[in-house]
């Protein structure tokens, strides 16, 4: 649960690498990778994080190929691959 | 991985951090998990740019230099298992079958998010999501943000907006004028929520607050681009890049009611003057018990602590504290109460359950939640209805809290550790 403070690390979102601050949750890199629908609902529209805190699910990616993992409660790691399933 | 601990507290928040320390104190050994990455619960929230603040900082050291404490980040409960026995997915550890002699349950509370036309675009989160989002580190330096919804939460996380350079366009609260004015004036009573309310705000200097108001709709092209709100029958409509608006707090009672707890009427754990619930060996602290703020949960996870390691101590210093902050949480709970232009249905073509993408016009003709989510799939997505759920009951009036196991989306792995142990009721498993 520690980190170095303002230590980068670099993970991949969507196919593009991203450099973030050690401690950044993975929802906040979406948004400074500028993806704002992170998620596409059943009835084809785009979706991004609402509660910020584990319990709507809009903000479920796909990392290291584990589905459904919320973006939300889960801290960048130096080298994971992110996926969404929003809008490209 | 099949542990057990004399106490296993649920939720690693002001509440649970304190009554893991009084039962370790007291000797006990002792398991603490959150589902969050980091310790510290929604109040004491940790990020890259937001360390840890001193009263967190305090009791998690203690509780780390403590050979007696385990503590589980980013572990969440799948299932209860009879008896007295937790089915966890954690992050690290995968299926953990965690059994105990007492439970202390400090789940705490998430908000009451209530649906407005356009509220799924990205860019609207809840109030308490938006300070959640930034500490976690998402930049909003430059934009455009109306904090919305009710309580004091929105003073919060105007100030955690504001601090991450943001321009907060108006804090718009449905709350009348006059209530608020009588709250202000109460807090003579608590000096250190008067210094902080000025604080936050910056002694409303500069700042749009705009009571008796709510938001009506949400507009823009894929993504937030303006809102319009109601400041009584006028609408008003401001340009901005985010809405970040939620209703006051709701309790989580999720696992509680799945272990037979009683829960109250205003919808939190039913407690008495221990700490504990209607279960044997099931005790709670904090805001599942009531919303009530930091420091009534510390207070109450520190007595829960000392009360399930069953050590005979003097605790009318902590009662006395208890009874302060429960005064400030029944002032607080006055003066924000939901009125009725926020308790209004938006249009029925306004979607209710964001999960199955089912709208309001489509639910609101069955008699019940149940009906509703047989015939709609309304509440029946990822979220559990843990969403529309607390809108459908605002609305509506309906009982919407059916817990059933799995609580949340879990791996098959996490469930096949769960074998050896019987699930503690038919009914979380049958058909109801």
């Amino acid at each position: 649960m520690s980190e170095h403070a303002g230590a980068s690390i670099r993970v991949t979102i969507d196919a593009r690498t991203a450099e973030v601050e050690a401690g950044t949750l993975v929802v906040a890199a979406l948004a400074m990778a500028g993806l704002r629908g992170t998620r596409t609902s059943v009835s084809g529209q785009p979706r991004a994080a609402l509660c910020g805190m584990g319990i709507c699910q809009e903000c479920r990616v796909t990392i290291d190929g584990r589905a459904h993992v919320l973006a939300c409660q889960t801290l960048c790691r130096d080298g994971q691959i992110i996926q969404t399933t929003g809008p490209r | 991985m099949n542990p057990h601990y004399d106490i296993v507290v649920a939720g690693a928040g002001p509440a649970g951090l304190h009554a893991a320390r009084a039962a370790a104190q007291a000797g006990a050994r002792v398991a603490v998990f959150d589902d969050n990455p980091r310790v510290g619960g929604q109040v004491w929230r940790q990020g890259p740019r937001h360390a840890p603040q001193a009263p967190l900082r305090e009791v998690h050291a203690a509780l780390q230099a403590d050979p007696n404490v385990t503590l589980w980040s980013s572990a969440r409960v799948v299932a209860p298992l009879a008896p007295r026995a937790l089915l966890l997915e954690s992050a690290e550890h995968g299926g953990i079958c965690v059994s105990y002699d007492q439970l202390i349950l400090a789940t705490g509370a998430r908000e009451r998010l209530l649906p407005f036309a356009g509220w799924t675009l990205p860019g609207v989160t809840g109030a308490g999501a938006l300070q959640a989002l930034i500490k976690g580190g998402t930049p909003v330096r430059g934009e455009r943000i109306v904090i919305a919804g009710s309580g004091p939460l929105l003073l919060a996380s105007l100030a955690t907006a504001r601090a991450a350079g943001a321009q907060v366009v108006a804090v718009v609260e449905q709350a009348s004028a006059f209530a608020l004015a009588r709250f202000a004036a109460s807090l003579a009573a608590t000096p250190s929520k008067l210094i902080q309310a000025v604080q936050l705000t910056r002694g409303f200097a500069g700042l749009r607050y705009w009571t008796g108001s709510v938001v009506r709709e949400a507009r823009g092209a894929g993504r937030v681009e303006e809102v319009s709100i109601m400041r009584g029958t006028r609408e008003v409509t401001l340009a901005c890049d985010r809405i970040a608006c939620g209703y006051g707090l709701v309790p989580n009672v999720t696992l509680a009611q799945a272990l037979g707890c009683a829960i109250n009427d205003s919808g939190a754990i039913a407690v008495d003057d221990a700490q504990r619930t209607s279960v044997d060996g099931v005790l709670t602290a904090g805001e599942c018990t009531g919303i009530g703020g930091m420091e009534l949960a510390r207070v109450q996870g520190e007595l829960a602590g000392w009360a399930a390691s069953g050590v005979t101590r003097d605790l009318r210093a902590l009662r006395a504290q208890r009874l302060h902050w429960q005064r400030f949480a029944q002032r607080v709970e006055a003066a924000f109460a939901l009125r009725e232009a926020a308790r209004a249905l938006p249009a029925a073509d306004t979607l209710l359950c964001r999960c199955e993408d089912v709208t309001v016009g489509e639910v609101s003709g069955y008699a019940d939640w149940r009906d509703a989510k047989m015939h709609t799939r309304c509440g029946m997505g990822p979220c559990q209805g843990r969403i529309c759920g607390g809108a459908a009951s605002t609305y509506f009036g309906w009982q919407t809290g059916q817990p059933r196991a799995p609580f949340h989306p879990a791996q098959i792995g996490t469930l096949m550790a769960a074998c050896g142990h019987e699930p503690p009721r038919n009914r979380m498993l049958a058909e109801d």
